[in-house]
């Protein structure tokens, strides 16, 4: 993304807490200044782990950690001037608001005027200036969040880290906070990892996201290559909405296969992942990119199928389709003027593009 | 029905018609089938609270029973004392016009003879006696004497023949004595609870110094507690620390070997420690075979024996209240310390430990209100000087018969008790208040 390499640098980390089970396997990962990477991942998938080693309250097993060209083994956390924004804020409830802030500045021994300077410019970037002399326990969930947002900006980091800091917040307030932190990120030039569960999230604010499931990187893409293009049936199904089809591959020409369904039908897939002819797949197709009656010939996919459940959702209508002996097969139809209602029931024909069908492992 | 004019009650409409109507009618309040609403809700309440009422009703009763009212009756008795004034109604009338100069008149002389005469016959004369030895001692027996003399008198002059009977009526402080003992009310107790006492002219004076004992016993006590207190919190606040910070399963087991030594008896672990600190005692043994000591020494009677043996038993009073506040405390708060720039050490100093300060201050006050009232303890394992005031209120009590001294003893320590209880509360309440 910028010149110059690797800011952060993960050089074969890896990391067990048994000694048994490898929580973090063999994990090599590259962040660029500037950049906001999300660690994107179920729970339990190493996503978390990573972070910890990074900010220096997990030990690596194995490999190493490079900051901004120094490695990081045998620097503890108050050393790797790392700003760190917990799930639960870890604002401390005895001290207020300024003082909270001002904690970092006093550690690092910047002069009283400075400090007042300084605080005062962090509340005022997250709007929280009239709050200054108040106790964390006094401020809404939103006002915390953007407490521990400043708390960690303020002695102006590294790195900034945040552990699914927006998690006990409610849908309307974690999408503001997901545009605010964005806009902090582009405005301050700061590099962020952030840690989440939550795939809208890391798909409106990150540069890169990086998916984790088992303890590796499944992917490292922009979030339009990650819906777009997810080169796994797990990227593909936990990324966006997914349909998934089992089968066995029949035949290969160049970048297109043959994919046998299971419930019956030939279907013409983008070969992406697959081992081989006779090798199992997973076929992985966006809801929105099926269309329902499309004109003969436009699109090699063509199956007949039976619509089965209509779910309104106002700016579209879910439909669930029957289809290669699969039910749960999903089409978005666009509510837009001029859409066709279907009844369930209803005998209708659903087709796709090669390219919009991609042939993945088999998991 | 149309809906009505929505100036005056702009909502009105909302609640059907019969309630407009009654809302209209009704200037204090909503009004429902004509009855307020206000009212509704208390015959509702109604049974609920008499429902509450009974459960509390037999422990309340108890409470006030075995606890309060024994506790106000103690009170009373520091400061009421009626013996002598039932006992000498007519001495008390003739000694109120006694200007207090010379001895008194002849006619003093003849009502406390008649009143001696009285006593005897209801064989009440010690009772006298004894609540003047308190202040002059030897008087319960000269008291005796007189009044078997008085009992024999037919006519006066009573005077030179009470002086015969015994030579301390011919003293002026007898009689300063015998008119303040006619009053049932007295500050006497306390004044004895903290060393002062009346000269012979019925002025208040300290007493002499090797007789002054109650303030350094208050001191003592407050000392003990304190150092008590002190040490329990040095060993407690670790050890709490660790039990907080262990993997549950591990912290699980420590903490039964603390809540062990918690649930065993008060009595139980004061006799262990009793055998322990014997000169031959276990860990006397230990220090002479392992050479430790040259000679045996004496660890029983002493205040460090007091000492161990108390920090031992209030140890967990201590700790537990600084644990369940610890367990409160989010790791993540020491995390984002040291993620700011603080070390170790400080970020525990400026962020953990400060978040402690309610358990600390409950569990030292715990422990110093209860080291307070230690009784048992110091009396086996301590020597005379190391006992507590409660040794001094059980004497008074149960040996010596004087209830006003226990009285007066017990009324000082449950008030110094009271604004420390104060106190805490003050201080907890305000940490709450910031903590919420």
């Amino acid at each position: 993304m910028t010149a110059g390499g690797a800011f952060v640098r993960f050089v074969d980390v890896q990391k067990t807490y048994d000694g048994e089970v490898l929580v973090v396997k063999n994990l090599n990962l590259d962040i660029s200044k500037g950049e906001f990477i999300t660690l994107l991942g179920p729970s339990g998938s190493g996503k978390t782990t990573t972070l910890l080693m990074l900010a220096g309250f997990e030990v690596p097993t194995h490999g190493d950690i490079v900051l901004a060209g120094e490695s990081l083994k045998h620097l503890p956390p108050h050393k790797r001037d790392i700003g760190m924004v917990f799930q639960n804020y870890a604002l401390f409830p005895h001290m207020t608001v300024e003082e909270n802030l001002a904690f970092p500045l006093e550690v690092r021994r910047v002069s009283k005027a400075d400090i007042a300077t300084r605080v005062k410019r962090a509340l005022d970037m997250v709007q929280l200036g009239v709050y200054a002399k108040r106790r964390p326990a006094q401020l809404s969930g939103g006002q915390q969040q953007r407490v521990a947002v400043a708390r960690a900006l303020v002695f102006d980091p590294k790195l900034v880290l945040m552990d699914e800091p927006l998690g006990a917040l409610d849908k309307q307030l974690r999408e503001q906070m997901q545009l605010e932190i964005r806009h902090l990120h582009q405005r301050l030039d700061i590099t962020v990892v952030y840690v989440t569960h939550d795939q809208a999230e890391a798909l409106t604010m990150s540069n890169r996201i990086a998916v984790f499931n088992n303890g590796e990187i499944q992917q490292l893409s922009t979030p339009d290559e990650l819906y777009e293009r997810p080169v796994s049936a797990f990227v593909a199904q936990f990324i966006g909405e997914n349909n998934r089809l089992r089968g066995r591959v029949v035949a290969m020409n160049g970048t297109s296969c043959e994919v046998d369904v299971e419930g019956g039908g030939m279907v013409r897939a983008l070969a992406v992942k697959v081992a081989g002819v006779g090798s199992p797949t997973t076929l992985s197709l966006r809801p929105e990119r099926v269309r329902i009656n499309p004109a003969a010939g436009s699109v090699p996919n063509l199956f007949p199928a039976k619509v089965e459940e209509l779910i309104y959702l106002g700016d579209h209508i879910r439909t669930r389709v029957s289809v290669c002996g699969h039910n749960d097969f999903v089409v978005k139809l666009p509510n837009s003027e001029g859409s066709v209602a279907f009844q369930p029931g209803a005998s209708v024909t659903v087709g796709w593009k090669m390219e919009d069908c991609r042939a993945l492992d088999a998991s | 029905m149309q809906a009505p004019d929505p100036g005056p009650m702009p909502y009105a409409h909302e609640y059907g018609t019969r309630l407009m109507v009654s809302a209209a009618v009704a200037t204090t309040g909503i009004m429902v089938d004509g009855v307020p609403l206000k009212l509704k809700l208390r015959r509702a309440e109604r049974m609920r609270k008499l429902k509450a009422v009974g459960l509390v009703a037999p422990l309340f009763l108890f409470i006030v029973v075995s606890f309060g009212i024994p506790i106000v009756v103690m009170l009373f008795n520091s400061i009421y004392d009626p013996y002598v004034a039932k006992l000498t109604p007519r001495t008390a009338v003739a000694l109120a016009a006694w200007d207090g100069n010379d001895l008194p008149a002849e006619p003093v002389f003849e009502a406390l003879a008649l009143d001696l005469k009285d006593a005897q016959k209801a064989k009440q004369a010690a009772l006298i006696g004894r609540r003047l030895n308190y202040e002059l001692s030897g008087a319960r027996s000269k008291l005796i004497v007189s009044a078997k003399a008085a009992a024999k008198l037919e006519t006066g002059p009573y005077k030179e023949a009470l002086i015969a009977a015994d030579p301390m009526w011919g003293e002026h402080g007898t009689w300063t004595l015998l008119k303040r003992t006619t009053r049932a009310y007295t500050p006497y107790f306390f004044l004895s609870s903290i060393d002062l006492r009346y000269d012979a002219n019925g002025e208040i004076e300290p007493v002499p110094e090797g007789e002054a004992v109650y303030q350094a016993v208050f001191v003592r006590t407050l000392l003990i507690s304190a150092t008590v207190t002190a040490l329990t919190l040095v060993l407690g606040f670790p050890l709490a620390y660790l039990l907080a910070t262990l993997p549950a399963r591990t912290a699980n087991i420590l903490l039964i070997f603390v809540l062990m030594s918690f649930w065993t008896s008060l009595l139980v672990r004061t006799t262990a420690w009793f055998v322990l600190l014997q000169t031959q005692g276990p860990i006397n043994d230990f220090l002479f075979y392992t050479g430790i000591v040259g000679e045996r020494i004496q660890l029983i009677y002493t205040r460090f024996g007091t000492i161990t043996a108390m920090t031992h038993i209030q140890l967990p009073f201590t700790l537990l209240p600084i644990y369940s506040v610890m367990k409160g405390i989010s790791p993540s708060h020491v995390r984002a310390a040291r993620s700011l720039g603080a070390g170790p050490f400080y970020a525990f100093w400026r962020v953990y430990f400060p978040q402690t300060m309610p358990g600390i201050a409950a569990g030292c006050l715990l422990t110093f209100i209860l080291c307070l009232g230690y009784y048992i303890t110091p009396s086996l394992v301590g020597g005379p000087t190391d006992q507590l005031i409660s040794t001094y209120v059980a004497l008074f009590v149960s040996s010596a018969g004087n209830w006003g001294m226990g009285s007066a003893l017990g009324t000082i320590l449950l008030v110094a008790t009271l604004i420390l209880f104060f106190i805490y509360n003050r201080l907890v309440g305000i940490e709450r208040m910031r903590l919420n």
